[in-house]
């Protein structure tokens, strides 16, 4: 392959998100010449640092490394493009009202014996078989999703190396998985635990992201997913400067590997010609020829604004069309005048996630109220102070709080210029049962609802994952039937984003995915 | 008596007790059922509610009953008559109504006054539920294979399982992954835009589960509704003459016609073991009978927990029926009539009262319901099925009466504020039959008798656990091969020659009798009976 | 017009607005549903029906057509992503016989389509497709009604339908061509009391004759039957039943859904779908327009060659071969195919059929065999006859596509 010349380039990837820029990086090293287009000024796609107050900035969306496989990122080799860590390994803290939290790792129960002896046995049975079985899942997510009923012995070796690789678990932990693989993770944790406290907090991991209460059917599966991501050794890393520092790292990495990278380029539509990709059009109207394009994109926005119903089957568009993406994860960041004060928790505590889900069954009835276009006065939240480990994030002796709030739904009744102000209310009210002292040190906040997100980041529906992780949604079925192999029914169209088997968080296995599937296709 | 000898006990009179002990007659084995109660029948009975008023307690309406079954029992020559439902309907407190026909013509306008698209869309449902009905209907009478197995059996049972799925082609196999696990009302929007046309097929998604109608997986559910559809057997769903008890009559008549013997109130006290097997039972009354053979139609936290002593159960089994999901989520009301209510939304010579009333406003409704359960609370606005089978079949009421039969969804087993007592009972009767109230002016001056159950009464009366109605969750966990326990989902108990008969097995409650059948089936293969 | 009397659930066929007058005229009373309404399968006798379709002019109640109104801006990129014609072609004026397909290129239904303004089309077709419109419509900024209710329909095929329609004063018919609809005008008749009414024509037909179908407004309806049969009286003019019709349009070689194929949105079984492609509708297919739904997947099935194809058979004998199995051989050993549509034809004097038969023996001039089933006073004989591989149709008058018509 030449590499680029004038405005013809083999590849044309859609978006620089976190897909997009591995993506692009790994076709260029595959030998096209990619140009990668963002909409934005900056790269990052959701995985982006702003300013949201005069001296504080912030991650707008993930505010935490911990998906992306080790392997990703010694490929990426992200160290050398400047990617550093200000808190690696930091811990989970579990609040609690009374103030005895229960600060917990992965690997270290922490104050959980203390709190209830059974239950720290039982997390370390747990922790060990999560880990196994994510052992056998994580293959699955670099794999593409093999066709069914397709002759192809590639997708037949694929499903029965599948199966091999869950009979390989042993029988007692085939079964197992066979069994809890779709259950609901709130009759799991009823199973192993009796602190109320824990089962929130592993619940939380279950849902974050997902609209899914803990008692949804598949809960199981999305936690099972997230362990498997790192084989179960998972570890919460704060990037320096934020994650908009892990986007510049792709972004250098995919420099580095050729890619040309131009921000501030709007794609109106994807150009097909004879039925396969001519290359982009441009919001300007500009046009770009390449015969390959890969949209970073979400899946309905691919399909039917950039490519458009006329180029596609009346049914599968209408697959498209009921891809349930609807996101309920809101962020509120907070400037604060000074270190907030959680009575009963230490500094190093701040340094890691602060938990607020005192039980699944407080995670449902928060949940309960987005099924009905309302949200709950008592939301789950996932906060961190990233400036306690980053100062650099906030005026001296000032910080900032990042918070994911579940659940706000995407449609709300009333509107979200109403709500907006109540919804911030409530969760500074939730925080301030917790540090009593916080509201007083508010300097200025920024509420990102689900519409804001899906308005700011262009992701339909708002969703983290941009497509609902639910079981139907999952590997052959993702994000569609018909497009679970990266590939668009438009030949040379390819997706790469977070609506592709394995999903969103900031992973970059959909990328990678992607890119191997391109240049499988096209060898 | 104590002398005679069995080759096959089966403990619980049940359904699929019968139908398994009926198999098992008619393949020459001696079979003793034994019933705690003075009736046969568990939860299919007809008993007296009030004077002159027969009434089917608990199950209501036959639909499931496999044909299989009634045919090879000869339950019509038994004595079985069923009389198929001329409509039904669905009133929302706005006073509209959706009425469900079966002429497909008069559907069609039905549902095209609430709109025309879902007019057109029902059909595609329709189709795509018989799609999934007669790809699931082939596994009912099978044994679920073991995943983890190397017998040649399971895994040529695997291989049928994936033949059976492949066959389907590339389109229907990813309709069918996404039908099994999405959630009805994700699967309801994808067809229909009116609320009324949801909120109606809805309901028979969550009857008896511990699911809302947004919970992932409850979609499948619905086929429930159309698996007697399949069988080109005219009145799929319908009344059987004189109750419910009317399916477990013929099923002990025709067990009693081909040799088998039924002892009611002879209850259980344990089943013996010796040496690792199952060798008899001994009773209440501490009568010992013995026989090689012993079949349990409880379910599986009754059976294993309370009539198998726990040192003959390896520990690890014993966890997993511990935690074997069996909560109750169902009420019912029996009401004896004074005359027929009036339903004024409903239109005069309409046939939808003959047939299930629901009462339901929408999908929103009907989760709503669904997480009052989840707080430990019975449904404030709840999800009602009611019938009135005397207007079919007189003779179960004296003249001019009526009897009601009402379901109801979601009632918990176990109250958040406290135990069950008569007053919180009645105050959750009251709460139903003002629903019903609201849309039936005479209803109230007409109420005769009321008994209300809850899932604790159903525990107690008919002996299913925690008043689950189809003897264990019906989700992924405690389906096919993990029902009712991952490993032991071929009939068989962890003991020689004790089997599991009941609902708490493949493929599961109501009145279907597949897991009678195939525990038989199971027996015999291993008596080396079956050829 | 009608009004309903009774409500659905006790009556769920609707009634057509000619229904009164067709009940006044059926002599045997049977009546068959269609689409939701009741109408005359046979008045008086099929073989009368059928020559007055062939020999004279028939009228046919077509109200029960499933009739949709598409409009909007995207109207005609709508269609033309829905049906494998190219509509680009349609212009106001015009009509399009056309089939429309699902994402695997199995037939969903055919019907045509009438331009009637640059963003306004009608599409006729047999059965319900709002479902389907709908999902097509998706990303389209189109409008779609049913207006079944809202336009009665009638059809009038034969020699002297030409004829007919002048004699009821319809100025100018003779001047319509094959596949065009104008507005026209019932001229007033003072002897009848009745004014001018306004009518649309299009030269279209399920006869494969001379023919024109009408459409009015449902409260015209009477007052066109009655004009019509009126000025017939004395030309043989019937109204006939989809008996007389079916005969008619097998020797025309139409197929039929529900007889020579199932919409591929109401198959159960596997296998059962059936494609443009082996239905010998390949000339309805245009894969250079630019996509449409079902393009690659019919794409894939030419590159592969369809497996089986719907060929006209020339049956030995007279015994129609409703049914019948096909067999390569007389000794029946292996299995050709079956027939979907069988009659004897009165006009060619000739058995004819409809079948679906595999690839290797859809050539013309190949021969199979069917099994035919014989009812001889209830006793029961099974017959193998031979039967040929012939073109389709089998009845094409040349008059069909002459303008002006003959004047009969």
């Amino acid at each position: 392959m030449s590499p680029a010349r004038g405005s013809t380039y083999d590849c044309i990837v859609v978006g620089g998100g976190h897909n997009g820029l591995v993506c692009a990086t790994y076709l260029a090293r595959g030998g096209r010449s990619v140009l990668l287009l963002e909409a934005a000024e900056q790269l990052g796609g959701a995985a982006v640092t702003r300013e949201f107050a005069p001296g504080f900035s912030v991650s707008a969306c993930a505010h935490l490394l911990h998906l992306m496989p080790a392997a990703l990122r010694r490929e990426l080799d992200l160290a050398r493009h400047g990617l550093t860590l200000a808190g690696d390994d930091v811990p989970s803290t579990a609040l609690d009202t009374d103030g005895r939290h229960l600060t917990f790792g992965p690997r270290d129960p922490g104050g959980l014996r203390a709190r209830a002896q059974a239950d720290a046995d039982s997390y370390a049975a747990w922790q060990a078989q999560l880990q196994r079985l994510a052992g056998a899942l994580h293959p699955v997510l670099s794999t593409t999703p093999p066709r069914l009923g397709n002759a192809s012995w590639r997708d037949r070796a694929t499903l029965l190396g599948l199966g091999l690789g869950v009979r390989r678990l042993g029988r007692r932990d085939m079964r197992e998985l066979l069994r809890i693989g779709a259950m609901c993770v709130h009759d799991l944790l009823e199973e192993h635990f009796d602190l109320p406290l824990l089962k929130g907090a592993l619940a939380l991991d279950a849902v974050l992201g997902s609209n899914l209460g803990p008692r949804s059917p598949g809960t199981v599966m999305s936690l099972l997913y997230r362990a498997a991501a790192t084989r179960g050794a998972e570890v919460l890393q704060q990037p320096r400067g934020g994650l908009g520092a892990l986007s510049a790292a792709l972004a250098g990495a995919a420099r580095a590997a050729g890619v040309e990278i131009r921000t501030g380029a709007a794609v109106a539509r994807i150009s097909v010609r004879e039925d396969r990709a001519a290359g982009v059009v441009l919001a300007t109207g500009e046009e770009i020829a390449a015969g390959t394009v890969v949209s970073n994109a979400d899946p309905k926005t691919t399909f039917l604004k950039l490519l458009g119903s006329e180029h596609l089957d009346a049914g599968f568009v209408r697959r498209v069309a009921q891809l349930r993406a609807r996101g309920v994860a809101a962020k509120v960041h907070l400037a604060l005048e000074r270190l907030p004060e959680f009575p009963g928790l230490g500094a190093a505590a701040l340094r890691g996630r602060l938990l607020v889900a005192p039980s699944s069954d407080y995670i449902e009835r928060a949940y309960n109220h987005s099924k009905y276009g309302e949200f709950s006065t008592a939301p789950m939240l996932e906060v961190t102070v990233p400036s306690m480990a980053d100062a650099g994030l906030a005026p001296p002796g000032a910080h900032v709080m990042s918070v994911i709030v579940q659940y706000a739904p995407h449609t709300i009744t009333g509107g979200w210029d109403a709500q907006r102000e109540r919804f911030t209310a409530a969760v500074i009210d939730t925080l301030a049962a917790y540090a009593p002292g916080l509201r007083a040190s508010i300097r200025a906040s920024e509420l990102l609802t689900p519409a804001d997100i899906e308005q700011q980041f262009r992701i339909s529906g708002g969703h983290w994952h941009h497509a609902e992780l639910a079981l139907d949604q999952f590997f052959m079925v993702r994000p569609v039937a018909g497009a679970a192999q990266y590939h668009a029914p438009v030949r040379g169209v390819f997706l790469c984003g977070a609506g592709c088997h394995p999903g969103g968080g900031v992973m970059g296995l959909a990328g990678r995915n992607a890119a191997r599937q391109v240049l499988r296709e096209a060898a | 008596m104590g002398s005679k000898q069995h080759d096959a006990i089966v403990v619980g009179a049940g359904h699929n007790g019968l139908v398994a002990a009926c198999y098992l007659a008619r393949a020459g084995l001696k079979v003793l059922v034994l019933e705690r109660n003075a009736y046969v029948g568990g939860a299919a009975v007809s008993r007296s509610l009030y004077e002159g008023f027969t009434y089917s307690n608990c199950s209501y309406v036959c639909s499931l009953l496999r044909t299989e079954i009634i045919r090879g029992l000869e339950l019509p020559r038994h004595g079985l008559q069923i009389i198929p439902y001329e409509g039904g309907c669905t009133m929302m407190r706005t006073g509209e109504h959706l009425a469900i026909y079966d002429n497909h013509d008069a559907m069609r306008r039905e549902l095209a006054r609430h709109s025309r698209h879902d007019a057109e869309a029902y059909d595609r449902y329709v189709r795509d539920m018989l799609r999934h009905c007669r790809f699931i209907k082939p596994l009912l009478l099978r044994e679920p294979p073991d995943p983890t197995s190397f017998k040649p059996r399971d895994i040529r049972e695997l291989l049928f399982l994936g033949r059976h799925f492949g066959k389907l082609g590339e389109a229907r196999m990813y309709d069918t992954l996404r039908f099994f696990t999405m959630s009805c009302a994700d699967m309801l929007d994808e067809y229909f835009e009116s609320e009324i046309v949801k909120a109606h097929l809805a309901g028979s998604s969550i009857i008896g589960t511990a699911l809302g109608p947004r919970s992932p997986g409850s979609a499948y559910v619905l086929l429930h509704h159309y698996m007697g559809s399949i069988d080109g057997a005219v009145g799929a769903w319908g009344f059987a003459r004189g109750g419910m008890g009317a399916v477990t009559q013929a099923l002990a008549a025709s067990l009693t016609a081909s040799g088998g013997t039924i002892r009611a109130s002879a209850p259980v006290a344990q089943i013996l073991v010796r040496h690792g097997r199952a060798t008899g039972v001994v009773l209440d009354s501490g009568e010992e009978i013995s026989a090689p053979v012993v079949v349990s139609n409880l379910d599986v936290r009754r059976t294993f927990l309370e009539t198998v002593a726990p040192e003959h159960l390896p520990g690890e089994f014993l966890e997993q029926v511990r935690r074997f999901k069996i909560r109750g989520s169902s009420g019912k009301l029996n009401i004896a009539l004074d005359g027929l209510p009036q339903f004024p939304a409903i239109p005069q010579g309409s046939p939808s009262t003959r047939g299930d009333m629901h009462i339901t406003d929408t999908l929103e409704m009907v989760e709503r319901a669904y997480d009052d359960w989840k707080e430990g609370r019975w449904s404030r606005a709840p999800y009602v099925d009611m019938l009135i089978p005397t207007q079919i079949d007189p003779t179960m009421t004296p003249d001019g009466k009526h009897y009601m039969s009402v379901f109801v969804q979601y009632c918990p087993y176990q109250l958040a504020e406290g135990e069950w007592t008569p007053a919180r009972r009645q105050a959750f009767g009251d709460t139903v039959i003002d629903a019903i109230a609201r849309h039936s002016p005479n209803f109230k001056d007409l109420i005769l008798h009321a008994e209300i159950r809850t899932p604790r009464d159903i525990e107690n009366e008919v002996g299913l656990t925690e008043g689950n109605i189809f003897q264990g969750e019906l989700t992924f966990d405690q389906l096919l091969f993990n029902r009712p326990i991952p490993g032991y989902a071929q009939y068989r108990a962890p003991l020689k020659g004790m089997y599991m008969c009941g609902s708490s097995t493949h493929p599961g409650g109501g009145v279907m009798g597949a897991p009678g059948a195939n525990a038989a089936n199971a027996i015999l293969r291993d008596l080396g009976r079956l050829q | 017009m009608l009004t309903e009397s009774e409500p659905h659930y006790r009556q769920p066929l609707r009634k057509t607005p000619f229904h009164e007058r067709a009940r006044a005229l059926s002599q045997l009373d049977s009546f068959i549903p269609w689409s939701g309404y009741t109408t005359v399968d046979v008045f008086t006798s099929v073989e009368q029906e059928y020559f007055a379709i062939r020999n004279a002019a028939s009228l046919y109640d077509l109200t029960p057509m499933v009739k949709y109104r598409v409009a909007g801006p995207d109207a005609l990129r709508f269609l033309n992503r829905l049906m494998t014609r190219d509509m680009r072609k349609l212009t106001p004026g015009k009509v399009a016989y056309t089939v429309w397909c699902n994402d695997e290129g199995h037939l969903i239904d055919d019907g045509t389509v009438f331009c009637l303004a640059p963003h306004e089309y009608r599409v006729c077709t047999a059965e319900w497709q709002l479902d389907w419109f709908r999902a097509s419509a998706i990303g389209f900024d189109v409008e779609l009604r049913e207006i079944t209710e809202e336009v009665a329909a009638l059809a009038v095929q034969g020699p002297t339908s030409c004829r007919l329609l002048r004699l009821a004063g319809v100025a100018g018919i003779e001047r319509l061509k094959p596949f065009e609809h104008g507005g026209f005008e019932l001229a007033a008749d003072p002897a009848a009391a009745r004014a001018a009414v306004p009518i649309m024509v299009s030269r279209t037909g399920f006869t494969g004759d001379l023919g024109y179908e009408l459409w009015m407004q449902p409260q015209d309806a009477e007052a066109v039957w009655d004009a019509l049969m009126e000025v017939g009286r004395t030309r043989a003019v019937r109204p006939i039943g989809s008996r007389a019709l079916n005969i008619a349009r097998i020797e025309a070689g139409f197929i039929l859904p529900k007889a020579d194929f199932v919409s591929a949105e109401h198959t159960l079984y596997l296998g059962t779908e059936r494609s443009p492609l082996e239905l010998g509708l390949a000339w309805l297919v245009d894969f250079h327009k630019g996509h449409f739904t079902g393009r690659r997947a019919l794409l894939e099935e030419q590159r592969r060659g369809p497996r089986r194809l719907l060929v006209g058979l020339d049956v030995e004998g007279t015994k129609p071969a409703h049914n019948a199995l096909l067999y390569t051989e007389r000794s029946g050993r292996r299995e050709a195919g079956s027939v979907t549509s069988a009659t004897w034809s009165p006009t060619c004097k000739r058995n004819l059929a409809l079948a679906l038969v595999d690839a290797s023996c859809s050539a013309t001039g190949s021969e199979v065999w069917a099994d035919i089933y014989l009812n001889r006073e209830l006793v029961w004989e099974r017959r193998m006859v031979r039967a040929r591989v012939v073109e389709r149709p089998f009845f094409a008058p040349t008059r069909r596509r002459a303008t002006p018509p003959a004047d009969y």
